[in-house]
């Protein structure tokens, strides 16, 4: 394990029309660490997940993806995102393939692998997320959350050095919300770096190892599961998280 | 004099099916010109550059915005002077490519558009190149979405053609004017020439509706304004 | 200088069949407009057999290249009746357009919500009032777009009259072209002015669209 961390971040900012939405943010994220971003809605979580990716231009500030500076002017956008993952609230399965195809469509044409490797590699990803009988199924054909799983293959079937999940289970319905959970602790487990935006207080509270609290475009304060529920420095924190577990995560077991 | 059906069809039956093969070319090579020209206005509009979009706005408006009448004979009598000269099923060929490429423009433009902007997203997130995206991603999509607009078009191409008649291209109205003016009949020949239109417009969209039937993928369906 | 005198008096010549397009295709589009309302009622609305005559009638006549169905009728008026090329051309390219807007109302009358037939009925209405005071406006304003879009084909159709001898714009230029040999000039200016008018329609219907708009 190298003391570099995965992802750094420095000093971003970001507005959309006049409102400013990311007001100075900084933080690294360690190899093999699972981060879960919390905060009320409309703060630039997601915005933030974007800049990361560059799919959103950062108006000010510097990214940095291992040794390479990703905000620097010539950097071959196309390359740094086969280095990361991103799973969306909204799935963005391309309907007019079949879940495998989901899932080897990037390596096919993007890694340059050839067929049999890709259609290999692609039942290995399905297994892995507990979809190899789905494989030939159209997204509209698969339930929420298997959507999302097949999701979450295709950007495992880049091979990423970090994996970004923007609100995974938001667009799910709760009994689904479970199996796409389920995954995400095994992916944690076997070592993945994550980086996840999510309401999911169970899932934040057991899965992950630094919590996030961003309000209104800043981070209000960071630290250990332990810390933020049981020990907050800020009011803010304190309320937030007992308004959030009462409605989300405190009567719940742990999904697994 | 009374006519029995069968020497009536043996009179003109030879002319009008030369006729009417005349229009079932001119039909398919205007559909594939319109394709080759519309495919990459529709991409020149939503994706271009601002030269190339405007570029694409004005072809497309230009020709949407005239009668394919005036365009036909711009193209044939009006071309030869700046020095480019025709013949007439050549100028009828272009005149109908052009045409129907600045409408079928708009049909693939549209569905290019209705192809959710998350597709787009999810495709540059997997590292895909914008040239990548649009071949792999949009396209596929786009073209199925576009297919019960494109559909009406083909059907329609076939009535489309009829004007070139007037610039004397043998098709099947100019077929049906020869007889009109040999046999001095023209509501029974023009009649007559109706159903034969009515039975290629038949034929066409049993077609059509096949190739959509083959191509439907589950989760792909779109509600298109059908006139 | 005589070169521009000419141009100018042939450009004059060219303006002035503005007025017969437009002619034309304000009598086409009212006779489309009127036979195609009732047409769409009765689909929508008639008794099995003047639904199903009114579809027949609907699908034969979309099946028919325009021009043919402006010759058709042209010979057929002109057997009977003796009228002007230009009245029988426009009433002509009227029935055919009527087939195309039947359709653009049919599919309106259909998008008004169920619940106004049972709330007027409700109300005490007969079935033709209904119809008349409560379906019909509201179903006339959803047509906007669609009707826009067939006027600007009439527009454009109104230039196959051109062939049975009416003087609108195509005609004019086919004769400015004959004088002065110069066809592109001719055609290109003929072009330029149906340009200019299909723009100034739409500018028109979308305004009409925009001031009449239903929002349900």
């Amino acid at each position: 394990m190298s003391d570099q961390p995965i992802l750094r971040i420095d000093d971003l900012h970001k507005k959309y029309q006049q409102t400013e939405v990311i007001k100075g943010i900084s933080f690294d994220v360690q190899e093999k660490e699972v981060v879960v971003i919390i905060g009320p809605s409309g703060t630039g979580k997601s915005t933030l997940l974007r800049c990361i990716n560059l799919l959103t231009r950062p108006d000010q500030g510097r990214i940095w993806l291992e040794d390479l500076e990703i905000t620097a002017p010539h950097t071959n956008v196309d390359k740094v995102r086969q280095r990361i993952g991103m799973v969306f609230q909204e799935f963005n399965l391309f309907n007019h393939m079949t879940a495998l195809q989901n899932v080897t469509i990037g390596m096919t044409k993007v890694l340059k692998m050839d067929r049999e490797e890709a259609h290999k590699q692609g039942m290995w990803e399905l297994e892995r997320v507990g979809l190899v009988d789905r494989a030939d199924h159209y997204p509209a054909q698969l339930s929420g959350g298997q959507k999302q799983r097949v999701a979450i293959a295709r950007a495992l079937g880049m091979n990423p050095h970090i994996m970004l999940f923007d609100e995974p289970t938001s667009a799910l319905d709760p009994e689904l919300i479970g199996e796409v959970l389920s995954v995400m602790q095994k992916l944690a487990r076997e070592g993945m770096t994550m980086l996840v935006v999510s309401h999911e207080m169970g899932f934040a509270r057991e899965v992950s190892n630094r919590i996030i609290f961003m309000e209104s475009g800043y981070i209000v304060e960071q630290g250990s599961p332990n810390k933020l529920f049981y020990n907050p420095e800020f009011e803010r924190t304190r309320s937030f998280l007992g308004k959030i577990s009462e409605l989300y995560g405190e009567n719940q077991e742990s999904k697994g | 004099m009374i006519e029995t059906l069968a020497t009536y069809l043996q009179r003109v039956g030879p002319d009008l099916i030369d006729g009417a093969v005349v229009t079932l070319q001119l039909t398919l090579v205007a559909l594939a010109l319109g394709v080759i020209m519309g495919l990459p206005a529709a991409l020149a509009r939503v994706y271009g550059g601002k030269w190339l979009r405007s570029l694409a706005i004005a072809y497309i408006e230009l020709f949407r915005g005239t009668p394919l009448l005036v365009q036909l004979f711009v193209v044939y009598y009006g071309f030869p002077d700046l020095g480019l000269t025709f013949s007439r099923l050549t100028a009828a060929f272009i005149t109908l490519g052009l045409n129907s490429g600045a409408y079928q423009a708009e049909y693939f433009r549209g569905a290019i558009q209705s192809v959710g902007s998350g597709q787009m997203i999810a495709a540059r997130a997997v590292g895909m190149t914008l040239p990548q995206a649009i071949r792999y991603i949009i396209l596929p999509q786009a073209l199925r979405l576009a297919l019960p607009a494109w559909s009406n078009e083909a059907i329609s191409m076939v009535k489309y053609t009829s004007v070139v008649f007037l610039i004397a291209v043998p098709d099947l109205m100019g077929e049906a004017k020869i007889l009109a003016g040999r046999y001095f009949n023209p509501i029974e020949i023009y009649l007559t020439v109706a159903l034969v239109y009515i039975f290629l417009v038949a034929i066409a969209t049993l077609i059509m509706r096949n190739v959509e039937r083959r191509l439907q993928t589950p989760g792909l369906e779109l509600e298109i304004e059908r006139h | 200088m005589e070169f521009l005198q000419d141009l100018w008096l042939l450009i004059q010549y060219l303006l002035a069949g503005t007025g017969v397009t437009l002619g034309v295709t304000v009598i086409a589009l009212t006779t489309g407009f009127l036979v195609g309302v009732l047409l769409a009622t009765g689909r929508v609305y008639g008794s099995p057999a003047l639904s199903a005559f009114t579809a027949i009638y609907s699908l034969v006549i979309r099946a028919v290249p325009v021009i043919v169905v402006i010759f058709i009728l042209y010979f057929v008026i002109a057997r009977f009746v003796d009228l002007s090329p230009f009245l029988s051309g426009s009433i002509a390219l009227g029935i055919a357009s009527s087939a195309y807007q039947s359709e653009v109302f049919r599919g309106a009358i259909i998008s008004v919500p169920q619940g106004q037939m049972l709330a007027a009925r409700a109300v005490g209405m007969s079935r033709i009032a209904a119809i008349r005071y409560i379906i019909l406006p509201q179903a006339l304003r959803l047509a906007i777009p669609p009707w826009s879009n067939e006027a600007a084909i009439v527009l454009k159709d109104s230039s196959l009259v051109y062939v049975i001898g009416v003087a609108e714009i195509l005609r004019r230029a086919e004769y400015v072209s004959a004088r002065t040999l110069e066809p592109f000039l001719a055609f290109g200016a003929a072009a330029l002015i149906y340009f200019l008018l299909t723009f100034l329609t739409n500018r028109g219907l979308d305004w009409l669209e925009r001031r009449y708009r239903l929002l349900m």
